[in-house]
């Protein structure tokens, strides 16, 4: 018997005219074009027009694999590397344009939880409807009910209408059906990402509960400490290809050295194309370290972080957000400008507007942040995100080393205030109790 | 009770481990026509059955007529009928009460209608399950489709309690009715099928359909009687499907004598085709569907 439980070759996946998303046509547009067909074809023999609209891109290329029964394997790569393509591939959701895989034995794919709820139906009711959209048999999900809501912490709603649920118990009853396929294979994508630090850690147990069961599971995170903390191999994929495929903490390691390619500025000239929309675009997002340069930033150096913005709607309230990513992957922290102190937060007028925000010297740890901003319009309104928008290496900084040389433990590398006081003399006599 | 559930896993844990060969799924493009896998559907059928609840429930529990929405639509369009045409036109109804004439044909119709209508946006509105979760497609427009046998059942109710009402009661040929049904449900399947797939592509069919249902209204004898047509039209009229599923109703319910024969064979066969060509044709498109969508 072979113990493989995803063989894939050459799996290749095209998207035309270069969106990741193919845009939908309509009837109007369809029936206009083939009426104009004619007349387009002879404009363009005169105007030699080039195949532009038939451009292409490849998510996936040639991505050749095996999976081992009962491996954890994890997927890392940037945005738009082609981890989803490739997991939309397996779980059969799209075709490959090229190549093929062989899947042994039954598989359950979680792209996201909790698909299928309806906020008009009750927690039961959402169970038995979003385990027959994963593929369970009503017999299966009546047998591990109890298990269910026991996992979600939720015995006393199982009855209400879930829009009455909080966020956390909304989530908690979407990732515990899941956690209960009973499936060979998993393939999970980034459900990890959501929820609070403690739902997180019992997912994560779950899923390394799962893991320990023997199933496969095929693993899609940013987080990377989980990849290495739960997986026993890793891919690395780049521009829909396999760049490395081998031992988690190794892949994770060489994928963060090529990926620290410093950003410290980026700028967008042209006020219509620039990320955004119509009320406000960004002009610019810039690393700004005081008193020394890009280059030799170390811990003790403060920085600014600039972000220029334009603002084309009268009485916009923004709240510009960072996110700051060390390279596990972890928040270091996170900030916004709504405490900041000219506008307090009140509405913008038509303009150009620079935003700055200050990070103390004496805080980060030596290491590789990567910022990502979010733009956030009327309150909730996310206008833009721009995930990596900034990426830049603390070196660490050896003068205050104290005659430490290795790395500094702790996420963080705070400059405390310490202090030393002789509170009383200790007299001869008690020294010789 | 606990040991009921013991003995139960221990033998669907024999089973599992008495299959030892496992299933091979293999993963590639694929290429024009492709086999409608029937026995994939039916494996899925307790999706179409949770599917077909939850769209029944969240409707009954959203709207604030509920039920008596599925009475309303077709009761009203009745009386508006039996107004314009049975007393002001004065159309000829088969020496049946004009209200309950148009009636038995607004049933089925109403049910036709809600069909391709829903059916026409039920891809859309399920983007998130087709581009997160595989099951085969064909799941949405079939349970969109009988969905509607709920609110059918309820008008159809109305339906009886008016022929008891008129005094036109008569269950010689009832049992005949069921054939009808079925070749309205074959009917509703078929366009909803041509219709959803062709959605997804064309995503005005949606804002098309409710025009193309208005129109199909009127090709089909339920103001006026098929019996106005003469021979050979009256059976080259039975391609339209919805022509069979009408007079076969009025035939079964209120002894009609335009009964079946050569029209419900046309509009048996015309229902067929469609619904076979709409599964084709859904299945070929299916592959692009989460890519575009």
């Amino acid at each position: 018997m072979n113990d493989i439980a995803i063989r894939a070759e050459g799996l290749s996946k095209r998207y035309r005219i270069g969106l990741k998303q193919e845009k939908y046509k309509t009837l109007r547009d369809t029936l206009s074009q083939t009426f104009t067909a004619p007349f387009r074809r002879l404009g363009s023999a005169f105007q030699h027009q080039n195949g532009h609209r038939n451009s292409s891109i490849w998510a996936l290329k040639d991505l050749s694999f095996e999976l081992n029964r009962g491996e954890v394997i994890g997927i890392i790569g940037r945005n738009g590397a082609g981890k989803s393509t490739l997991l939309k591939i397996l779980s059969r959701i799209t075709e490959p344009t090229e190549g093929y895989a062989d899947v042994h034995g039954s598989v359950s794919s979680l792209l996201e939880v909790g698909i299928g709820f309806h906020n008009e139906l009750t927690g039961r009711e959402n169970i038995y409807l979003n385990g027959a959209i994963l593929g369970m048999k009503r017999n299966d999900i009546t047998r591990n009910f109890d298990e269910i809501v026991a996992f979600a912490e939720i015995e006393k709603f199982i009855d209400t209408p879930v829009k009455r649920y909080s966020s956390g118990m909304y989530l908690r009853l979407a990732f515990a059906v899941a956690a209960h396929l009973q499936s060979e294979i998993l393939i999970v994508d980034e459900v990890l990402a959501v929820g609070d630090a403690q739902f997180q850690k019992k997912c994560l147990g779950k899923m390394d509960e799962v893991s320990k069961g023997g199933r496969t599971i095929l693993f899609v995170s940013h987080n990377l400490v989980a990849v290495q903390s739960l997986c026993s191999r890793a891919i690395w994929v780049q521009d829909g290809r396999a760049i490395e495929d081998g031992q988690p903490g190794l892949v994770v390691a060489n994928y963060l050295k090529t990926a620290t390619t410093s950003i410290g500025e980026r700028i967008w000239d042209n006020p219509t194309k620039a990320p955004g929309d119509d009320v406000v675009r960004l002009h610019s997002i810039r690393l700004i370290p005081q008193g020394t340069t890009v280059d030799l930033m170390n811990t003790r150096t403060p920085l600014v972080i600039e972000i220029q913005y334009w603002n084309f709607r009268q009485n916009t309230e923004l709240n510009l957000s960072i996110l700051v990513h060390n390279h596990e992957g972890i928040c270091v922290f996170s900030s916004n400008s709504a405490g900041e102190e000219t506008w307090h937060g009140k509405p913008l007028p038509i303009g150009l507007f620079r935003t700055q925000g200050h990070i103390p010297g004496n805080m980060l740890n030596g290491g590789v942040y990567r910022v990502s901003l979010l733009v956030i319009k009327d309150g909730s309104n996310l206008v833009h995100r721009e995930t990596d928008a900034l990426v830049f290496e603390i070196l660490d900084d050896v003068k205050n080393g104290n005659g430490w040389y290795g790395k500094w433990q702790g996420v963080i590398r705070p400059k405390l205030h310490w202090s030393t006081e002789r509170l009383e003399t200790v007299s001869d006599t008690a020294m010789q109790i | 009770m606990e040991a009921k559930f013991a003995i139960k896993d221990q033998i669907n844990f024999n089973s599992m481990r008495g299959a030892d060969h496992i299933k091979v799924l293999r993963i590639e493009p694929s290429k024009g026509w492709v086999p409608l896998k029937v026995r994939e559907l039916w494996e899925y059928r307790e999706l179409v059955y949770f599917l077909i609840w939850r769209n029944v429930k969240v409707r009954y529990k959203q709207t604030a007529l509920g039920a008596s929405w599925a009475i309303i639509q077709p009761f009203m369009t009745m009386v508006v009928f039996s107004l314009f045409f049975g007393k002001l036109a004065k159309v000829p109804s088969d020496n049946v009460p004009y209200p309950i004439f148009s009636f038995a044909g607004l049933v089925p119709w109403t049910f036709f209608a809600n069909s391709l209508d829903l059916a026409s946006k039920s891809l859309i509105g399920s983007a998130q399950l087709i581009t997160k979760v595989y099951f085969p497609r064909l799941v949405i427009p079939i349970a969109t489709v009988l969905s509607g046998v709920v609110d059918f059942a309820v008008a159809f109710l109305v339906l009886l309690m008016m022929m008891l009402y008129y005094g036109t009661m008569d269950l010689s040929r009832m049992i005949w009715l069921p054939l009808f049904l079925l070749l309205e449900l074959v009917t509703s399947l078929g366009v909803a099928l041509w219709l959803s797939a062709l959605s997804v592509e064309y995503h005005d069919v949606q804002y098309v359909t409710p025009f193309m249902v208005q129109f199909w209204l009127f090709a089909t004898p339920i103001a006026y009687s098929s019996s106005m047509l003469s021979e050979p039209w009256r059976t080259l009229y039975g391609l339209n499907p919805m022509v069979g599923v009408v007079e076969g109703f009025r035939w079964a319910l209120l002894n009609t004598h335009t009964g079946p024969g050569a029209v419900i064979i046309v509009s048996s066969l015309a229902a067929l085709a469609i619904l076979i060509s709409g599964a084709f044709y859904f299945r070929r498109m299916e592959r692009t569907f989460a890519d575009v969508v």
